[in-house]
């Protein structure tokens, strides 16, 4: 029942919003969101490691088709959810110091879209993860259409069209396994099962068309064309819930989906998407270092950064897939750290060109001391949450391959090189006239950077309880993998 | 039985209501009939009657029940959405609403007949009024013209018909659909070329009305040039009772045709559908582009006709419904956007989210169901479709489907697009009946919760 209510909770509340005046919807919403976050804490910390399943809830929904509604949180789920109702408010509190227009409709869409990532990290039931999936679609869209900057139109539906194509391929999937199992039902411990007794070609069939809905979320290298035009032209909210929250949804996919489900094709097809991702990395790292446009540059950081979480999860060793889901967390993290540091800089100066910035630091001391660590996490300098994932990622790649890891080593040299770069033109050298009057952090804009600052340090310093919640479910899956026998339950 | 008889009665009132000088309460008396003659309707089911000479003419099971329900449903909403068209005076109300009955009367017919000389004649008294009905314009040289066209189609279809009925009649010698499914069952394996050949008139007459390929080249001109709610009564009830119709003739005779059927109904809704998603994304006339529109969808509709069991006639009643609530909600809204703009143009909607929140909501709600996207009826419908052709393996018409539904993303969400991603400036409110408004509403919501909760639906035929 919980999980049910956390779920609901945010979208049901969101609708508040439509009662009261046009300036009070980001209060409210920002409220609920806080609310959110501290069930979602309040569940982390009643969470019992004694099953791998807490806050299980199984109702029948559409009987004569075996859909359930079925939700229950395990380690990656509790980390996921934490990661979303976190970012939630504080991509609200981004958004307080510019007025938006149509604001009710804006906030309620967010909160939407919360509930439905909420949905989707905790689904059971494989037609159910369906429909979050899409449903968490349908607000960004909007959220991107309705505020999005130039040629918002094109490029939205762009990013609909890709991301709908996926999904279209995922249900297709979902529905040949469906109809190989015997209990005609969607639940996912039972299509484990019918994945294994698959034929290969079956299998290859499940395997790709799962692949190209994760794919194209995420997105791996070659389906990522729309997210960089997604990610300049949406509105600061949107390219953060885009990159924090909404991406994770993929890899989400191939841990839980795709890794366990298919164990013949899977062996038989990683190498190929490792391949993809490595050469995302490499490709994405030097279109970043050309990039003159702050806003697109991360855009193209953020597709190297999880080239190389989807290489982790490909691999599907226990380090690897520990470290993807600290990284999937820290990136969430510091990517919206980074968004959003770009947006307190564009409100001031409006300008998003890293050639006509500079000077900020002498203007912004405490402002650059936040950057600078939220940057250091993103290279993944150690003792910065950023590290943890990345060193288990190599860890787990490099057993897999030594030639493949020490390739997608690479990023962290690109990574300090287009960051520092950046860094040096933007924050450092003289103040020009577009600089000058940089005026220090609001305490709204505060709020929003002390957490992920300090999030950054502490999972840095002392990451093993984070570790602790997902092992379990890890293993779990692992062993679920490693059965190529029909599981019993 | 009864329902028809009530329906045809609802019309001769309509007809008379002028003379006798009760117009003005016409539309209340329509409204609430029709509701009644929907629960003598639904009181029918689990009955299974048939009537008349030797009783071999109408047949009430519970596919005509559910089938004349939603027949009947779609009626209603017309009415109560069309109310506004008829308040210019442009067009006289009695024998609009009389035409319109008869219209329903005949697609009564078409999902109870048992014998194929009803099918002829339901076919012709639902087509014949709308004859007149798409030319009801009569200064608009647009209006005549889809007037004539429809009628000279429609005549071929009808000549198409008739001679496949013929040659049915001819190698069977009987016209009562329970007589030719026993001669089908005798002699499957040597049935005579002229059966086929007949079988392949029905197809082309029946492929007239459901608008598939290669038939299908008259819907967009017809329904460009008819009334805007006239069209709406074309696109969704009339080929609902079209559906209704094949499948049930498919449906009771030639459950066991082999694989030249199946290849032959599989091409054609193939080629329905991705002819008609292609050709409607390059529209840029909302009235043009529901119509082919209407002509993919009807290519998702013909493959329930691969697969002619229970749950193939349920998937079919899901997905009609679906399809033509949400095509019902778009042409009322565009109705009232184009008049108020005088365009038939797709920018008519640009703006419409500023000016009038709730039409936009609604027409982004149909559009979304139409998509199939989503917590909607219209991704249901699709999703319990492709679930009944996967069990029957025909994964490469699957996979055409999907790629037909994305590009119909592409022309759906230009609507979208145009409502929500443009700053129109000097756009007004649209002023909307209390009425009407709340039944938008309900629509509306009602398209989303059937999409979350459908099982009462899906399982009406399907035991």
């Amino acid at each position: 029942m919980e999980t049910a209510l956390l779920i609901a909770l945010p979208l049901l509340s969101g609708l508040l919003t439509f009662l009261f005046q046009e300036n009070k919807a980001k209060q409210i919403s920002f409220l609920i969101s806080i609310a959110t976050f501290i069930n979602a804490l309040y569940l982390a910390f009643n969470y019992c490691s004694c099953t791998l399943f807490n806050y299980d809830l199984n109702l029948n929904w559409i009987n004569s088709l075996g859909i359930h509604f079925h939700v229950a949180v395990d380690g990656i789920s509790l980390i996921l959810i934490l990661l979303t109702t976190l970012l939630v408010p504080l991509i609200l509190l981004s958004t307080f110091q510019s007025p938006i227009k149509n604001a009710k409709s804006f906030y309620f869409l967010i909160l939407a879209m919360e509930s439905a990532l909420i949905g989707v990290f905790t689904a059971r039931d494989a037609f159910l993860f369906y429909i979050f999936w899409e449903l968490a679609l349908i607000p960004i869209y909007f959220i991107c259409l309705i505020w999005g900057g130039e040629n918002k139109n094109k490029i939205t539906f762009k990013f609909f069209l890709y991301t709908l194509a996926g999904s279209l391929f995922m249900l297709l999937a979902i529905i040949i396994l469906y109809l190989n199992n015997p209990a005609r039902t969607f639940e996912i411990e039972q299509l484990y099962q019918v994945g294994r007794t698959l034929d290969f070609g079956t299998q290859a069939i499940i395997f790709w068309s799962l692949f190209l809905a994760f794919a194209i979320k995420m997105p791996i290298f070659p389906f990522h064309t729309w997210q960089p035009d997604t990610y300049t032209t949406a509105p600061f909210a949107g390219t953060m819930l885009l990159s924090g929250i909404m991406l994770k949804m993929g890899i989400y996919g191939v841990i839980r989906w795709l890794y366990p489900m298919v164990p013949l094709a899977f062996d038989f097809y990683a190498h190929y998407a490792i391949i993809l991702s490595v050469i995302g990395i490499i490709y994405a790292s030097i279109i970043a270092l050309m990039q003159k446009n702050l806003k697109r540059m991360i855009a193209y950081v953020s597709i190297a950064h999880v080239g190389l979480i989807s290489a982790g999860v490909f691999v599907g060793n226990e380090e690897a897939l520990q470290g993807a889901i600290i990284q999937m967390f820290m990136h969430g993290i510091n990517v919206v750290g980074l968004f959003f540091v770009i947006q307190l800089i564009f409100e001031r100066t409006n300008a998003l060109d890293m050639t006509s910035l500079g000077g900020i630091r002498a203007k912004a001391p405490l402002f650059t001391l936040f950057f600078i660590i939220i940057l250091l996490s993103s290279v993944a300098v150690p003792l910065t949450g950023g590290f943890v994932g990345e060193f288990l990622l190599f860890v787990g790649i490099f057993q897999y391959h030594e030639i493949i890891a020490a390739v997608s080593g690479l990023t962290i040299v690109f990574g300090a090189a287009y960051m520092l770069n950046s860094f040096q033109k933007v924050m450092l050298g003289e103040a020009n006239e577009k600089t000058e009057n940089f005026k220090p952090l609001h305490l709204t804009e505060k709020m929003l950077l002390i957490p992920i600052v300090a999030l950054i340090i502490i999972i840095g310093v002392y990451p093993k309880p984070f570790l602790k919640i997902s092992e379990p479910a890890v293993k779990a899956l692992i062993e679920i993998a490693n059965s190529t026998i029909p599981l019993n339950h | 039985m009864n329902v028809l008889i009530l329906s045809s009665l609802l019309g001769i009132i309509a007809m008379v209501s002028e003379i006798f000088g009760f117009k003005k309460s016409i539309w209340y008396l329509v409204i609430f009939s029709l509701l009644g003659i929907f629960f003598v309707n639904i009181s029918q089911w689990d009955t299974a009657i048939r009537y008349y000479n030797n009783s071999d003419m109408i047949f009430i099971d519970n596919f005509s029940i559910a089938f004349s329900g939603l027949l009947i449903l779609l009626a209603f909403s017309w009415f109560v959405l069309s109310q506004d068209q008829y308040k210019t005076g442009e067009f006289n109300i009695s024998d609009h609403y009389a035409q319109i009955i008869f219209s329903l009367t005949g697609g009564l017919v078409l999902t109870s007949y048992a014998n194929l000389s009803m099918l002829f004649l339901g076919i012709e008294i639902m087509s014949i009024p709308l004859y007149i009905l798409a030319g009801s314009r009569k200064h608009s040289l647009a209006s005549n013209e889809a007037a004539l066209k429809y009628f000279m189609m429609g005549a071929f279809a009808t000549g198409f018909l008739l001679f496949g009925i013929t040659l049915i009649y001819g190698v069977t010698g009987s016209f009562n659909l329970g007589i030719i499914q026993q001669y089908v069952i005798d002699n499957s394996s040597n049935l005579p070329i002229m059966f086929y050949a007949g079988i392949g008139m029905l197809i082309i007459g029946l492929g007239f009305k459901v608008t598939a390929f290669p038939f299908h080249f008259w819907a967009p001109d017809v329904y460009e040039g008819a009334p805007m709610m006239i069209t709406a009564f074309m696109a969704t009830l009339v080929k609902t009772a079209a559906f209704a119709g094949f499948y049930r003739l498919f449906g009771t005779c030639f459950p066991s045709l082999g694989h030249n059927f199946i290849f032959t109904i599989g091409f054609m809704a193939g080629a329905t559908i991705l002819i008609g998603n292609l050709l409607a994304a390059y529209q840029s006339n909302i009235k043009r582009l529901m119509a082919y529109s209407g002509i993919a969808q009807a290519g998702y509709l013909l493959l329930t006709l691969l697969v002619l069991n229970n749950k193939s006639s349920n998937v079919l009643l899901f997905y009609l419904g679906s399809y033509a609530t949400a095509t019902l909600l778009a042409f009322a809204i565009t109705y009232w956007v184009s008049y108020q703009k005088g365009s038939k143009h797709l920018d008519i909607f640009k703006g419409l989210y500023k000016s009038n929140p709730i039409l936009a909501i609604a027409l982004t709600i149909s559009m979304l169901s139409l998509a199939g996207i989503p917590p909607t009826t219209g991704f249901f419908a699709k999703f319990y479709l492709f679930n009944l052709l996967l069990e029957e393996h025909y994964l490469p018409l699957v996979v055409l489907s999907v790629i037909g539904s994305l590009i119909s993303v592409y022309y759906y969400f230009k609507v979208i697009i145009n409502m929500y991603g443009y700053e129109e400036e000097n756009s007004t409110t649209i002023e909307i009946g209390l009425i009407s408004q709340l039944f938008v509403l309900l629509i509306s919501i009602t398209i989303i919760a059937l999409g979350i909760w459908p099982e009462f639906f899906i399982q009406l035929l399907a035991q």
